[in-house]
């Protein structure tokens, strides 16, 4: 066994409303900075002991799909890296 | 022969459900999660509250939690479940639902009046009430935007699986009418099947007369009756 952290990042699917980023956008604005957009995401990092890099990704890519994700709302990814 | 009002940690409208009920005539008593479901409940209410912080996602705990099980089996052995506002937010994030609840357009809190159009009357939610009727009933929430995806919504309404829309005083969808932003002024929908529903208002708040407002939503909670 090999210890990974996998690494699952979870945004908003692209055309669903962000009410908070774009909160956060005016707030950027208001502080005098210029952009032109804001995305917003949630990064879990999920330190687990696996075979290798492939089953370390399945799992977490499991745990994204039972609860850290919401299908209806969000895209995710996982990158694993050994820790 | 007794409602189960499911009493997760953060719940906080689990009294006034059974207050409401109780008004009715109806027999019902908070069920804590970790007690498991009553074997004879003759009906649930997942109530409104702020169920584990609203961590992750509104409702995403909750729906994990292992008395969740039971209730999909109730439900799908014919018994009547009924989602409000964080109970939605459950409802839809255990899949009893479709769709998923999330911030508001706003991105503020809303606690006020709205007005639904009923869309369906043939219900047993929606028995008290005539197909276009509108009612008044509360929003409090902060995560009440019904977001569905495009095939989703399509087979919602094929379905007829609407049961409450956002409408103005004459029924009218607008988007100011629309206290959250939801996609389709959508405020309450049905499973798979008709005695399952889910809605982000609150019909407890408006059953009891002593309130003083409406109680246009004491004929959500009869179908229990």
């Amino acid at each position: 066994m090999t210890a990974y952290t996998a690494t699952v990042t979870v945004r908003l699917k692209r055309g669903v409303l962000d009410p908070e980023a774009e909160t956060t956008r005016k707030a950027l604005e208001r502080l005098g900075f210029e952009l032109s957009d804001l995305r917003s995401a949630d990064r879990f990092e999920l330190d687990l002991d696996a075979a290798d890099a492939d089953e370390a990704a399945d799992r977490a890519g499991e745990m994204a799909e039972r609860l850290l994700a919401n299908p209806t709302i969000h895209d995710y990814d996982v990158a694993v890296a050994e820790r | 022969m007794t409602v189960a009002v499911v009493q997760f940690g953060g719940s906080n409208c689990d009294r006034d459900a059974v207050r409401a009920l109780a008004h009715l005539g109806v027999d019902a008593e908070r069920v804590w999660h970790a007690d498991g479901l009553p074997t004879d409940a003759t009906g649930i209410v997942l109530p409104g509250g702020f169920s584990y912080g609203d961590y992750l996602r509104a409702g995403a705990m909750a729906a994990r939690d292992p008395i969740m099980e039971a209730v999909r089996e109730a439900a799908a052995d014919g018994v009547p479940v009924i989602g409000i506002c964080n109970g939605a937010q459950i409802g839809s994030e255990s899949g009893l639902t479709p769709g998923a609840f999330t911030t508001n357009a706003s991105a503020r809190f809303q606690c006020e009046p709205v007005y639904l159009r009923v869309e369906r009357a043939d219900t047993p939610w929606t028995a008290a009430y005539d197909e276009g009727q509108v009612i008044e009933v509360p929003i409090a929430h902060g995560e009440g935007r019904f977001e569905v995806s495009e095939d989703a919504h399509d087979d919602l309404v094929a379905d007829d699986r609407v049961l409450f829309r956002y409408c103005d005083a004459d029924g009218e969808t607008t988007d100011a009418a629309n206290p959250n932003g939801s996609t389709d002024n959508i405020a309450g929908v049905l499973g798979d099947r008709e005695h399952v529903a889910v809605l982000m208002p609150h019909p407890e708040r408006a059953t009891l007369p002593d309130l003083g407002r409406s109680t246009d939503g004491a004929g959500i909670l009869e179908a229990f009756a």
